[in-house]
């Protein structure tokens, strides 16, 4: 591999979308104006954000990268110190998210930085339960106070109690407040993301590279296994829609699940029996929060959760009611899964030779084993549940931007920046207030309808795997872990970005995510809309999965992810139901038709099309 | 003969700790036997059996009187006379009760086996301190798919003469032991009819790591892999996990097998469809692994091992194991501590990883 890939400024443009710039932040672009920031961003190593971006960003949905981008780089940088590295930066090609850790050059500074960084999260490792529970405690009071936000519509008069109480504010004064508000709990909820989250990969990396440095050969996915947790929250969704479907078992209603896909006719049908009733209670109680896990990442505004569309965990419990009916174990089998683990920890550790080796591996591995519940469990609260919520709340804004004619489509708010949001809402609610039409009713669907184009061609171009200059040494945590760059994940991904005829391609790699060969016909669900269409023993091939896609790993025998490391959704559950998965594969969505025969190979991250 | 010293003893009667009477490779193959693992049946002509054949032929006097004042740098004379001893040893005859011992044992292998005059792999098997590293000593005097007590017995002298090669020899004086108090055993192993075979080790041998076994295979006997003749298949798999983690399907050019004529070993071209295909399925290499790891817990130690499938045996049972001895080229390497960081608390590795980061190019 070259230690050179293109410089940022001989990408260029898709003809149609000049001017795109203005539709994301502006220090987000690569400038060809300042020098020495050229000189920088040019000398620098950028690397493509595929594992959060498949697709282009919308404008509106820059809000999280923006969020990570100040919340990581800032604990890294600021708050912990951390020694060879302060933060991750960040610019944008054509909609897609390029990102670049940035190193301490100067050694001094890196000695200095050792001290503060050895109290900092020293003090965290030392107090980490502590903390978490208290992290806990902030993540849903900002969730409380989320679904608690009111988004209210513009009265045409304002309630008489506004008089009587001598309230002296508007209606429109309080959706300014609560847009500002909105976005706050957003950039708040991000800033607790990080908190535990790059010190949680560090004692993860470290386990992780020892284990690699006694055992050359040892695969990834059993280091992971080694400290990967087993009652974490993420299984939480799926095993409430297994306690519905046992009740609806016990309660004797198993037959009203099957009068129809749709839930509002299931739900009709059981409001007519008394034991219906009480399953339906139950439900309910289910929703909050267990169904706010999304669909897809959480990432982009189009992930729905289950609360969005109640048919999809209405099919799994169908389904799971089924296999009960037909004596079917629903029981996660944690026990054995313990014991696995167990097993796998006690014959490495007998194969390590030294005394002092075993003790250095028995402090790490109790370490990172602390870490990780935060680093599995983090994001039903962020990504899922606050997420989730946080889409809905925005789609408030949305209606009422819709009624005073600034957006056509309650959807289109997503092709606006979250501070062109903010002047457009000022334009409406002084417009209210003074009883004329906003300026933007004329100018912002245009707007909108150029963007729709832009994003359009986006998807059809083809990010770099990365620009910019390759350094030696990545000393980041969160980009180590997650991204895994290294000469070979880089050459792979540039092979695949490479090939142009991806009907052509027979035979194609990602990352050995669950160990096993299998070979089957191939499932293409682009959106868990489509796991209605597959079929038990399938492989499925999807973007990406989430806790909310768990049902259906009980219908397949393996499965393909375009994004996603070791530690990614789909290569954790997988390897729970002890089923072959390769992720991160790149492209397999576009390389795999639905009813092709496959073959993959967890092991080794192999996929033939046979 | 002496009842504690039998001239001839089956595998299954030989241990570990018995290289003295039976030399290295019979008292493994007997500690694998009782160990529970699948060896093809044998027995060992003993140290004892070698001692009371030499010495009904008191040809230990002869080989001192033509040794005697020679130059060990001398390498011509020195094979000269080796061959003179080892035709001599080689034309010398077994008295009765001996011949009829090795030839009950044989008939009783056949009978085991299940074929009239069952055929056998003739080995040395050298006690440790005789000759200069085992590896030398196998490679001159393995004999195998030899059929009929008279082959055999045979066979059993070219063994026996394999000690007094000029290398041998020369190696004694060297080293100043005397011809008199070295010995040999000789094994006669029923063959594994392979359809497969080759080595494995238990640990990958490209880097000492511990967690895996690396399995070299080739289609036929085991020889083409041992020699090196062929580049072999060669898988590896993970030893906790049983995973095949790697393969390397290689181009196979020939391989070993029995020629049905004459039934002995010949080496032949694999068939050009088959140069590319897989010498063993996973299910076998699976297998393999675990045998591998039996062998290394029983010994405590990485192991070397040859192992062959037998194709006239049903699958599930069809795996054997035909030698096993420790690894000695890591296990002899002192052990690396890797947990090198200033420090021992869990921040100073983590911050030793920090500062080390992930290698890029």
């Amino acid at each position: 591999m070259t230690g050179q890939y293109a410089k940022p400024k001989d990408i260029e443009t898709i003809p149609g979308t000049e001017g795109w710039e203005r539709m994301y932040p502006y220090q987000y672009q690569f400038v060809t104006d300042d020098p020495e920031r050229q000189k920088y961003e040019e000398e620098s190593f950028w690397f493509y954000d595929g594992l959060h971006y498949p697709e282009p960003v919308y404008p509106f949905d820059m809000i999280w990268d923006e969020a990570w981008y100040l919340a990581l780089s800032q604990f890294n940088t600021r708050i912990f110190s951390v020694p060879p590295v302060f933060g991750v930066d960040h610019r944008i090609i054509n909609g897609y998210p390029y990102i670049s850790p940035v190193a301490v050059k100067d050694p001094a500074v890196v000695e200095e930085r050792i001290g503060h960084f050895m109290e900092r999260a020293g003090y965290y490792y030392e107090n980490w339960d502590e903390l978490e529970a208290k992290w806990e405690g902030k993540m849903r009071e900002t969730i409380d106070k989320l679904e608690k936000l009111e988004i209210a519509p513009l009265p045409e008069l304002e309630d008489i109690q506004v008089v009587k109480d001598g309230l002296g504010e508007s209606k429109g004064y309080h959706l300014l407040k609560s847009y500002d508000q909105l976005i706050d709990l957003g950039i708040q909820c991000w800033q607790y993301h990080f908190e535990f989250l790059n010190l949680g990969y560090a004692a993860y990396v470290t386990f992780l590279d020892f284990c690699q440095r006694l055992f050359p050969d040892i695969p990834v996915q059993r280091v992971t296994q080694m400290v990967g947790g087993i009652d974490v929250i993420m299984y939480q969704p799926d095993e409430e829609l297994k306690k519905l479907a046992r009740l609806a078992l016990e309660l004797g209603v198993q037959a009203t699940l099957r009068v129809s896909t749709d839930f509002s006719v299931v739900e009709k049908a059981m409001q007519e029996t008394a034991p219906g009733r009480e399953w339906l209670i139950a439900f309910e109680e289910a929703r909050h929060p267990w169904f706010n896990v999304s669909t897809g990442t959480g990432w982009y505004h189009h992930d729905k959760s289950w609360n969005d569309d109640l048919n999809v965990p209405l099919s799994s419990i169908s389904m799971y009611a089924d296999k009960a009916e037909k004596g079917e174990c629903l029981d996660r089998p944690t026990a054995a899964l313990r014991k696995e683990r167990d097993e796998i920890v006690t014959e490495y550790r007998a194969l390590i030779a030294t005394d002092q080796d075993r003790a250095a591996f028995d402090q790490l591995l109790q370490t990172a084993k602390t870490v990780m519940p935060y680093v599995e469990n983090h994001m039903f609260f962020v990504e899922h549940w606050f997420h989730s919520v946080f889409w809905n709340k925005v789609r408030e804004v949305g209606v009422i931007m819709k009624d005073h004619g600034l957006i056509k489509d309650v959807e289109d708010i997503w092709y606006l920046k979250r501070g062109e949001i903010k002047d457009a809402l000022w334009d409406m609610v002084t417009a209210w207030a003074t009883g004329v039409k906003p300026r933007g009713a004329a100018t912002w669907p245009k707007e909108i309808e150029w963007r729709k184009g832009v994003m359009d061609k986006f998807r059809e171009w083809r990010p770099e795997a990365a620009v910019g200059t390759v350094p030696d040494v990545i000393q980041e945590p969160f980009t180590v872990v997650l991204w895994g760059v290294t000469s070979e994940s880089l050459q792979s991904w540039s092979e695949i970005q490479d090939m142009d005829d991806l009907d052509s391609v027979t035979c194609f790699k990602g990352f050995a995510g669950s160990p096993g060969i299998v070979e089957g016909v191939a499932r293409v669900c682009r959106t868990v809309d489509e796991i209605a269409g597959l079929k038990e023993g399938e492989i499925l091939v999807s973007p990406t999965t989430s806790p909310s896609w768990a049902p259906v790993f009980s219908k397949i025998k393996g499965c393909v992810t375009d994004v996603g490391g070791v530690m990614s959704h789909a290569a954790i559950v997988c390897r729970e139901y002890g089923m072959p998965a390769v992720v991160g594969t790149g492209l397999a969505t576009k390389i795999v038709k639905s009813g092709q025969m496959i073959r993959i190979n967890g092991s080794t991250g192999e996929i033939n099309i046979i | 003969m002496n009842v504690d010293k039998p001239w001839v003893s089956w595998f299954d009667d030989c241990r570990r700790e018995m290289v003295e009477q039976v030399g290295g490779k019979c008292s493994s193959l007997g500690e694998l036997i009782n160990a529970g693992i699948r060896v093809p049946p044998g027995f060992a002509i003993t140290v004892a059996g070698y001692e009371h054949f030499m010495a009904q032929n008191k040809v230990l006097d002869e080989i001192d009187v033509m040794l005697k004042g020679v130059d060990p740098q001398d390498i011509a004379t020195l094979e000269e006379i080796s061959l003179k001893i080892r035709n001599k040893i080689e034309q010398m005859p077994i008295d009765t009760e001996f011949e009829d011992q090795i030839a009950e044992f044989y008939r009783k292998l056949s009978v085991r086996s299940c074929m009239p005059a069952v055929a056998v792999a003739i080995r040395s098997s050298a006690t440790a301190e005789d000759l200069p590293g085992a590896s030398f000593a196998g490679q001159q005097d393995t004999f195998l798919w030899v059929r009929g007590i008279d082959d055999v017995l045979a066979h059993v002298r070219r063994c026996i003469s394999s000690l007094f090669t000029g290398r041998a020899i020369a190696y004694r004086i060297d080293m100043g032991f005397d011809h008199r108090q070295v010995g040999i055993s000789v094994g006669i192993q029923k063959m594994a009819n392979s359809f497969a075979a080759g080595v494995m080790f238990t640990l990958n041998p490209s880097n000492g790591d511990r967690s895996s076994i690396v399995v070299d295979s080739n289609f036929g006997f085991g020889e083409s892999v041992v020699s090196g003749e062929v580049t072999p298949d060669q898988f590896r798999i993970n030893k906790v996990s049983m995973e095949v983690l790697n393969r390397v399907i290689s181009d196979k050019e020939i391989c070993y097998t029995v020629d049905p004529k004459t039934q002995v070993s010949i080496k032949t071209e694999v068939p050009e469809e088959r140069r590319k295909v897989q010498s063993v399925t996973d299910k076998e290499l699976v297998e393999l692994a675990k045998l591998g790891k039996l062998i290394e817990q029983h010994y405590g130690c990485p192991m070397d091992i040859e192992w062959a499938v037998d194709k006239d045996m049903p699958e599930g049972g069809n795996i054997f194991i035909l030698q096993a001895r420790p690894e000695t080229v890591w296990s002899n390497k002192a052990a690396e501590v890797v947990s090198t960081v200033e420090g021992s608390s869990a921040m100073d590795h983590i911050l030793s990883s920090m500062m080390a980061g992930k290698k890029v190019k």
